[in-house]
């Protein structure tokens, strides 16, 4: 009778089949991952604004970190982003053919790539790691990259090395302040310098 | 310059195996030069170790070093109490600086994180072509200063042989990529120099007992001992 209830069970497609290919992640409607943006002062950093001049709505997962150029960006800022427990991190640079130092973004895309076959060494989904070109005048598109890339990761689901508790922005930038610029100033925190006081 | 490529991760996790405290140690000499184990290597390496471990839910604490150069025990003393501290060290140094802490830090284990691949000469940004062989016994002033021992396939002092076409050696390259032939360099650049001469000069065996072939070498310099 218990045999006759298993066969009914794989027949009806509810018994878990370990041969063959691992099952699926399912996604979890409510994760909301973490994303780190090395953004290019010249060109990301500025579309980013752009977007945000443009009241365009993109997801509130990314956390940027301001270089001034991509060609900044170092394998181990990369990695320690990942390290930090991000669950993706891309970076953002000029077209190719425009970067302000010339072949930044071309180094930055080398980097990238090579961070890619560390993670698959390491056993970690390269997918969370990406670099993307864009100008200043694409705000659209940056808005575009961050719905593109943070869906990519929703449906990878967590990093494997996600650590509660983490503060990953923090983190992956202290581990790239040598290179990091500031952020500029919050609307609301500028302050207006209107001469020495008498 | 010594050139060195990092071994695969698995070997590194294999020779590292349960040791919960591991230092991985660049070396800032050589290997930093030719992008391997230097101490920016050295940090991507712990960086992958850190992340591989926390995936494997293994406890392990894993810090990163460098020295100036793991070959000379003065500098090994300033990396002294990072080892002292460390159950494990995986050296990116290349074979003599691997040599070197494993002797001075003994019983500390220290295994290796690359592989020591050849003396080689950047050709371009990261590229390295193997130029020396260190037979202990120069020919290359015969040799229009092109060394037949590392850069002819088969080591001949006599050459070119039959395999010799277009320029080009009968072998290749491990990637299938041509190789030039040594004794055909060494021929144009006679002939820009008129020495044609030595190509036909008769060259007795060489003498392999001043290389590897006659056991550890050893080199003393007693005018530059300490008194």
């Amino acid at each position: 009778m218990a045999d006759a209830d298993v066969k009914t069970a794989a027949a009806e497609g509810d018994a878990p089949d370990a041969v063959d290919e691992a099952p699926k992640k399912p996604v979890d409607p409510d994760f909301e991952p973490e994303i780190i943006v090395f953004a290019c002062h010249y060109c990301a950093y500025a579309a980013a604004d752009l977007a945000g001049s443009m009241r365009l709505q993109y997801p509130s997962n990314i956390r940027m970190i301001k270089l001034p150029c991509t060609g900044k960006l170092e394998v181990i800022h990369l990695l320690k982003a990942i390290e930090a427990g991000a669950d993706g991190v891309y970076a953002a640079g000029c077209m190719e053919g425009e970067c302000h130092y010339l072949k930044g973004n071309l180094w930055a895309r080398k980097r990238v790539d090579h961070v890619k076959s560390l993670l698959a060494e390491v056993g970690i989904e390269p997918e969370r790691i990406e670099m993307y070109n864009m100008s200043s005048a694409m705000g659209a598109r940056f808005a575009e990259v961050a719905t593109e890339f943070t869906e990519r990761i929703k449906a990878l689901g967590p990093s494997p090395v996600r650590r509660e508790g983490v503060d990953v922005h923090a983190a992956a930038r202290d581990a790239a302040a040598g290179v990091a610029m500031p952020d500029d100033p919050a609307p609301s925190a500028v302050t207006s310098e209107e001469g020495p006081a008498e | 310059m010594i050139t060195a490529e990092r071994k695969p991760l698995d070997e590194i996790l294999a020779l590292v195996g349960d040791n919960k405290k591991v230092l991985v140690a660049g070396c800032d000499t050589c290997v930093a030069i030719c992008l391997t184990g230097g101490e920016k290597e050295a940090e991507i390496l712990a960086s992958e170790l850190r992340i591989k471990a926390e995936q494997d839910g293994r406890d392990a604490s894993v810090e990163h070093t460098a020295a100036i150069r793991q070959c000379e025990w003065e500098y090994l003393d300033m990396i002294a109490e990072k080892v002292a501290d460390a159950d494990i060290v995986v050296s990116m140094a290349c074979g003599i600086g691997i040599q070197s802490m494993a002797e001075k830090f003994e019983p500390k284990l220290v295994v290796p994180g690359v592989n020591t691949n050849m003396l080689g000469m950047p050709q371009e940004h990261a590229v390295w072509l193997e130029r020396c062989g260190a037979c202990g016994d120069c020919v290359i002033g015969e040799t229009a200063g092109i060394c037949p021992v590392v850069r002819c396939s088969k080591s001949l002092m006599n050459g070119p042989c039959g395999g010799s076409h277009d320029g080009l050696c009968e072998v290749t390259g491990p990637e299938k990529e041509e190789i030039d032939c040594a004794w055909h360099l060494i021929w144009e650049r006679l002939k820009t120099q008129g020495r044609e001469d030595l190509m036909y000069v008769n060259r007795p065996p060489k003498n392999w007992s001043r290389s590897s072939s006659g056991g550890p070498r050893k080199m003393v310099r007693e005018e530059a001992k300490p008194v």
